[in-house]
């Protein structure tokens, strides 16, 4: 596992890292709920969440997954070469700054497996909790065993060739 | 006003839904330094929960509560959804998928999720087992591994120009190939479709 020196003490990092460096009121914590309301709005709406659909994407029958992710992809790299070029700010005025991925062998084998979870389930971990809301309660268990899944994936994480 | 409650009540196209999933990359950035990520929110609760002195779940947890704040709202969004904004009419699926499917021995196809495999009734079944209990062991531990799922590899880490997030990328898809054409058919007649 690789250490991220960073300013606080935090003996490791996360791999998509919070990098604001203020803290941040309840009240301000809120706006995540609000933006994360809409986005599961938008999971049910466009039918993203459904089995069927990945079942589609998987078997090359259908355009509609590669549509979603293909324009969900344009739209962050013109958003984000925006914010990096015209130097955008945070809302509290902090520079943003996002940090780079690097390669382990585990995007490589744990991708793979992901894959393999993701037919099955017909969903990534963010389907997995609007499929609950939308009233799919028996995703609850799928959801407890990804937990699980990375409990393990954590308490071995040393062990792993990475 | 009607017909806007009916077109949004309509399934939307994917011109629509995946500029919205994309805006989420600069509405998290700008509303607090925050990359898109979902997958995490799983290692945040492990961290919480059980962190059992492992090395892996020893971080500051209370500092990524935004991201536990940001899942609690899909799923409030998914029963917003559901409950007000739901189609009437059954899913439309490819025709070519849905035969596939039929012959794998799929008979549900009015909602979004096959009631014949997501049901309380194949919980302790090897339905249950496979599609509940392995399915999401994989997303869980696959995601962790490779440090991160569909939104923080293939959308946000894509979007940075990140090429381990395309290599990550690539290695979803090839798993979700290999387990649609390979596996699925063998699990589906064995576990009782």
């Amino acid at each position: 596992m690789k250490v991220i020196e960073k300013k606080s003490n935090n003996p490791i990092e996360c791999e998509a890292p919070n990098m604001r460096e203020t803290g941040e009121s309840k009240w301000k914590l809120l706006r995540y709920l609000i933006v994360g309301v809409l986005f599961g709005i938008v999971f049910v709406k466009a039918e993203v969440i459904s089995w069927f659909r990945i079942q589609e994407m998987f078997r090359l029958q259908s355009f509609f997954m590669y549509g979603v992710i293909g324009s969900a992809i344009l739209v962050g790299i013109i958003s984000i070469q925006l914010i990096k070029r015209l130097g955008i700010k945070t809302l509290e005025g902090e520079p943003i700054k996002i940090a780079d991925k690097e390669f382990r062998k585990g995007q490589v084998i744990g991708g793979f497996l992901f894959g393999l979870g993701w037919a099955l389930t017909g969903a990534c971990p963010g389907p997995l909790f609007a499929q609950i809301g939308s009233g799919f309660s028996v995703v609850l268990v799928t959801l407890l065993s990804a937990i699980a899944g990375t409990w393990v994936y954590g308490r071995f994480a040393d062990k792993l060739p990475n | 006003m009607e017909q806007i409650v009916e077109w949004i009540r309509q399934p939307w196209p994917w011109y629509v839904a995946g500029p919205l999933i994309g805006l989420t990359v600069p509405a998290l950035l700008i509303i607090g330094n925050k990359s898109f990520g979902i997958s995490s929110s799983l290692r945040h609760v492990c961290a919480a929960c059980m962190p059992a002195n492992i090395p892996f779940f020893q971080y500051d947890w209370k500092k990524e509560i935004w991201n536990i704040l940001f899942v609690v709202g899909i799923f409030l969004g998914g029963l917003i959804a559901s409950l007000f904004l739901s189609n009437p009419d059954a899913i439309v699926i490819a025709a070519s998928t849905q035969q596939d499917l039929s012959e794998l021995g799929i008979a549900d196809f009015n909602s979004l999720l096959p009631a014949d495999i997501f049901s309380w009734a194949n919980l302790f079944s090897l339905k249950g087992l496979f599609f509940f209990v392995i399915g999401g062991f994989l997303v869980g531990f696959g995601t962790r591994y490779a440090g991160g799922c569909t939104s923080g590899h293939a959308i946000m880490g894509i979007s940075n120009l990140q090429w381990p997030s395309l290599l990550a990328t690539i290695f979803f898809m090839a798993g979700g190939f290999v387990m649609t054409h390979l596996f699925l058919p063998l699990i589906m007649s064995w576990v009782g479709f």
